[in-house]
């Protein structure tokens, strides 16, 4: 018999409506999981025992007395250290928040509790969302399950190996530039950046604001579409939330692409594409006109643009954002001679080196003399990419694209040369700045290390990318990897 | 040889708006309060929280707009404006940069009966900072300062004008007319002393006859209108000393010490900040629908230029008159609702002006607050009308009624304040009182026409000064002639 760990949020489900298993049982074995490889993984900033062990009996008797409940009731989950938990330690895995202990919720957090979900932890992430590793983490990196000695991705790393290690069943991240995207496709798992403002971002520390998304990691499409139907929707806290009604997702989850027309686009297919992961992603397509959908190449000209004005928008907004970060009020101060020189040596020793290197660029771009040169055309041609995506979903329903150039790397490989850093995102950025939903699921494995797959979609035509990622996954065994854990178990 | 220069200035007025909550969450606008009670998640700034347009300041500040001739935007969004300061918790203030809500607008002054337009350049809205306590004199030489949120996220309006004026007297008139009008639209409470308005300058001076502008000075701290008036007065003097011996005017922040009566030097520009403003991502852009801006100006009570223009035209006050009425809503209201009680506005004007005001200043009271309303007053004129009582008895009752709230019936049934006017009874004292003064009498048909006013007085005495000295003098004509 399978561990109860392996199994997804509606397998669960099951078991949990049987009486066959409580919620307290299920906590308890993840957290016996999470004891016994987090030691080598490192996904969790902070474990919630207590918490969800008292959370557990709640849900348990909730389920006593026949409440009607959550499919997502009891089901153990964690969270991006960069959510607002209130009353749990929220660092951004940085030291400048080493302390913070936020006195709200976010908006995510609360829908999942009135779920009945239990949080088991805060994970991991590159400092306030910055990078592609997680070795950016002011405390210490994740490992990918795959593979202790290469990353798990970043910057959601732990939200991510957590998925993937099967310490919780399902978690959080938040994507800004493929943070969500990245990670899934390094640790094998799926990964959902929702249309822009179709998740509340009330309560998400902000990285860049016009670029945020929080979204699920899961093991498998239901789940998926599951915590959608938790998280999404209008909040009145979030004006740039969408006023828009949330379908049942779980509706499209139909193994039936027939018909379906999907772009390939070929700016995403460059040179730099790892030769393995063009192999898997072929063998999508084909499997796709196999199952009846109609595969074409198209074109979205301005994509060799995304990645540089990627990176004067996001840290434009993040040198504004982060300036609250002073030792004022809350997280860390480092006392001065006076109050400039205070800023100065609690913003240094707070900030790590990636932080500190985008606060300076957008600080520069917004800067007086070179606002108009930089930032203003930087929004200029991010109305250009958007125009690309609204021309070619006119003709196809999703675009299907590698999510990463290649597969997870090895510590240290990168992290002294953020260019080439930044070059993981390719993919990724463009549907962050046209707002589109973006999913990464797995395909395939190259060297033993997973391939992600990635689907556009149109805004709110999440969807579509449900169907044809059930679809994938109902008709192929390259869809659902499981790390062996080596020198772990 | 010395030359003249002419004076240029242009203002830039922060109203707090009077709202109930705060302009980006749901906390209390109310002043005052313990330190940090009046603060949440969000106007606090705390990691992830987001900021909500609250709509009402949106209205206020298309309110204010509208009154002084302004086009509202039907496109406008919010910029962050970046600077470090402990009494800015997001480290950025959320403001209006380039696409302010109102633009273009005007208001009319007058100085010395001569009148003139100035221009507004805009009116944008944004959100106040919270207020710091120096153990020392300055931040930067204090050992500790404290901060207080609790006025954090209120909201304001920042209205600039052009630099349209020409004296301290008329950035003066200006300051007093926008005070004015935001009163009569009621989205401030406009009070200098605590912050509500406040008001920074721009100062330079030019050779007269030239129109390339001076090197301007910012004064900021001016925290009454006479306080405008001297600093300004002051730095006139400054600049122009400075011009006089061959300098040159630094373009710099100055504050105004009001003890010391000068201003002094707070930063030059070298030292400015950059603030790096860039459109909020968190808010989204306001749309404006030209129906909702008509509503608007529809609603807006009568405007004191327009109720000083009726009040000349249509009741026939004069322009001075109808000037220290309108400069207060509350006042003129009165007067109007006192007007329709008893239709003799100038009667009314003079009341109000006279009595009214001075008992008003005297014992600090708004009219809002006062124990006469517009019913008692023409109440009491009524009786004054009527003969009822004289014109002193008025005064005395007038008085009486601003102390305890009674009417005027009341006050002269108490203090048997009533008039004598009838002929028959007079007739009898005003006969005695000859009788009692055959000096006077000889006097007065001597020629001394005098002597009939010490016999008003014996008169007025007998009586309590209860006659009715119309009454009285025409009986004495009578009886004298007579003799
Ligand atoms: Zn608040």
């Amino acid at each position: 018999m399978s561990s109860l760990t392996e199994l997804t949020a509606h397998e669960l489900k099951g078991l949990l409506d049987k009486g066959e298993i409580s919620s307290k049982d299920l906590v308890k074995e993840h957290l016996e999981r999470i004891e016994k490889v987090d030691k080598k993984v490192n996904a969790f900033m902070t474990v919630t025992k207590e918490e969800a062990l008292k959370q557990a009996e709640v849900v348990d008797e909730k389920r006593k007395r026949s409440e009607q409940l959550s499919p997502l009731a009891g089901i153990p989950m964690a969270l991006k250290d960069n959510m607002c938990t209130k009353g749990i330690r929220t660092t951004c895995s940085s030291k400048i928040l080493h302390n913070f202990i936020p006195p709200y919720n976010a908006t995510v957090v609360e829908k999942l509790m009135k779920a009945d979900s239990i949080v088991m932890g805060k994970c991991n992430m590159d400092e306030f969302a910055m990078g592609s590793s997680t070795e950016n983490s002011g405390y210490f990196p994740t490992k990918n399950p795959y593979d202790l000695n290469v990353v798990p991705g970043g910057s959601s790393g732990g939200s991510a190996a957590s998925v993937a290690a099967e310490e919780v069943v399902f978690s959080l991240g938040s994507d800004t530039g493929g943070s969500i995207r990245q990670p899934a496709a390094f640790c094998g798992v799926i990964g959902l950046k929702p249309t822009y403002g179709y998740v509340s971002r009330y309560g998400l520390v902000a990285f860049a604001s016009s670029l945020d998304q929080i979204g699920p990691f899961t093991r498998d499409m239901t789940d998926c579409a599951l915590v959608m139907n938790e998280i999404f929707g209008h909040d009145h806290k979030d004006s740039t939330s969408a006023p828009v009604e949330v379908p049942d997702f779980t509706k499209a989850l139909n193994n039936d692409v027939k018909g379906l027309k999907i772009g390939l686009p070929k700016e995403y297919m460059n040179e730099g594409i790892n030769p393995d992961i063009i192999e898997c992603y072929k063998q999508a397509v084909a499997k796709l006109e196999e199952l009846g959908a109609v595969c074409e190449e198209v074109s979205l000209p301005h994509t060799e643009y995304a990645l540089p004005i990627y990176y004067i928008i996001a840290p434009a907004e993040a040198s504004s954002n982060l300036a609250r970060y002073d030792g004022v009020r809350y997280g860390l101060r480092v006392e001065g001679e006076d109050i400039v020189s205070m800023f100065k040596k609690t913003r240094s020793q707070g900030f790590g080196e990636e932080v500190k290197r985008r606060i300076m660029l957008g600080t520069y771009a917004l800067s007086s003399g070179y606002y108009d040169a930089y930032y203003l055309k930087a929004l200029k041609v991010r109305t250009l990419i958007k125009q690309d995506f609204d021309q070619v979903f006119e003709k196809f329903d999703c675009l299907l694209t590698p999510t990463t150039p290649t597969t997870a790397f090895n510590f240290g490989e990168k992290v002294d040369d953020p260019l080439s850093m930044y070059m993981n995102d390719i993919c990724t950025v463009p549907a962050n700045l046209a707002g589109v939903p973006a999913l990464s699921m797995p395909f395939g494995l190259s060297k033993g290390r997973p391939v992600g797959l990635q689907l556009i979609g149109k805004a709110f035509g999440e969807g579509t990318l449900l169907r044809v990622g059930y679809t994938l996954e109902q008709n192929t065994t390259l869809t659902r990897p499981r790390p062996e854990l080596k020198g772990v178990m | 040889m010395s030359v003249e220069f002419e004076v240029v200035i242009g203002l830039e007025v922060h109203a707090e708006l009077k709202t109930k909550t705060k302009i980006f969450c749901s906390c209390p606008t109310e002043f005052g309060g313990e330190e940090n009670t009046h603060v949440c998640p969000v106007c606090l700034g705390l990691p992830g929280t987001l900021p909500v347009l609250n709509e009402r300041v949106l209205e206020f500040a298309v309110r204010a707009g509208v009154a002084v001739d302004c086009e509202i935007a039907n496109f406008s969004k919010f910029d962050r404006k970046n600077y470090f300061y402990p009494d800015l918790p997001k480290a950025y203030q959320i403001s209006q940069y380039d696409l302010p809500i109102c633009k273009e607008g005007k208001l009319e002054i007058a100085v010395d009966g001569e009148k003139k337009i100035i221009g507004i350049t805009r009116i944008h809205m944004e959100e106040d900072a919270g207020k710091l306590l120096h153990s020392g004199n300055t931040i930067t030489s204090s050992h500790y300062s404290l901060a207080d949120y609790n006025r954090t996220g209120v909201p304001l309006i920042e209205i600039v004008s052009e630099p349209d004026m020409r004296s301290p007297e008329e950035a003066r008139a200006y300051m007093e007319k926008l005070k004015t009008i935001l009163e009569y639209i009621d989205v401030s409470d406009v009070k200098m002393e605590q912050g509500s308005l406040r008001c920074d300058a721009n100062i330079s001076l030019r050779p007269v006859g030239t129109s390339k502008l001076g090197t301007k000075a910012e004064i900021k701290n001016m925290n009454s209108f006479k306080a405008l008036q001297k600093a300004l007065e002051y730095e006139i003097e400054r600049q122009q000393e400075v011009l006089e011996e061959g300098g040159t005017i630094v373009q710099e922040t100055r504050t105004w010490d009001e003890e010391k009566g000068i201003t002094v030097s707070m930063r030059s520009k070298e030292e400015a900040n950059d603030y790096r403003y860039f459109p909020d991502p968190d808010l989204v852009p306001i749309i404006i629908e030209p129906d909702w801006v008509e509503e608007i100006k529809n609603s807006l009570p009568e405007l004191p230029d327009a109720k000083r223009k009726r009040l000349v035209e249509k009741l026939g006050l004069s322009e001075y008159d109808a000037g220290i009425i309108t400069e207060s809503r509350a006042l003129a209201e009165f007067f109007d609702k006192t007007v329709t009680l008893f239709n003799e506005p100038k009667t009314v004007a003079n009341w109000i002006m006279g009595d009214f005001m001075r008992l008003l200043n005297v014992e600090s009271i708004e009219v809002k607050d006062s124990k006469v309303t517009p019913e008692k007053m023409a109440a009491l004129l009524e009786n004054q009308a009527d003969g009822k009582i004289s014109g002193k008895m008025a005064k005395t009752v007038f008085e009486e009624m601003f102390v305890t709230g009674k009417t005027a019936d009341e006050i002269i049934k108490e203090k048997g304040l009533v008039q004598i006017s009838d002929e028959g009874s007079l007739g009898e004292i005003v006969d005695n009182i000859i009788e009692a003064n055959p000096k006077s009498i000889a006097d007065y048909q001597d020629g001394k026409k005098k002597a009939i006013g010490f016999l008003v007085g014996q008169i007025m005495k007998e009586t309590k000064g209860q006659a009715n000295p119309g009454v009285v003098n025409k009986l004495l004509q009578e009886k004298l002639s007579q003799l």
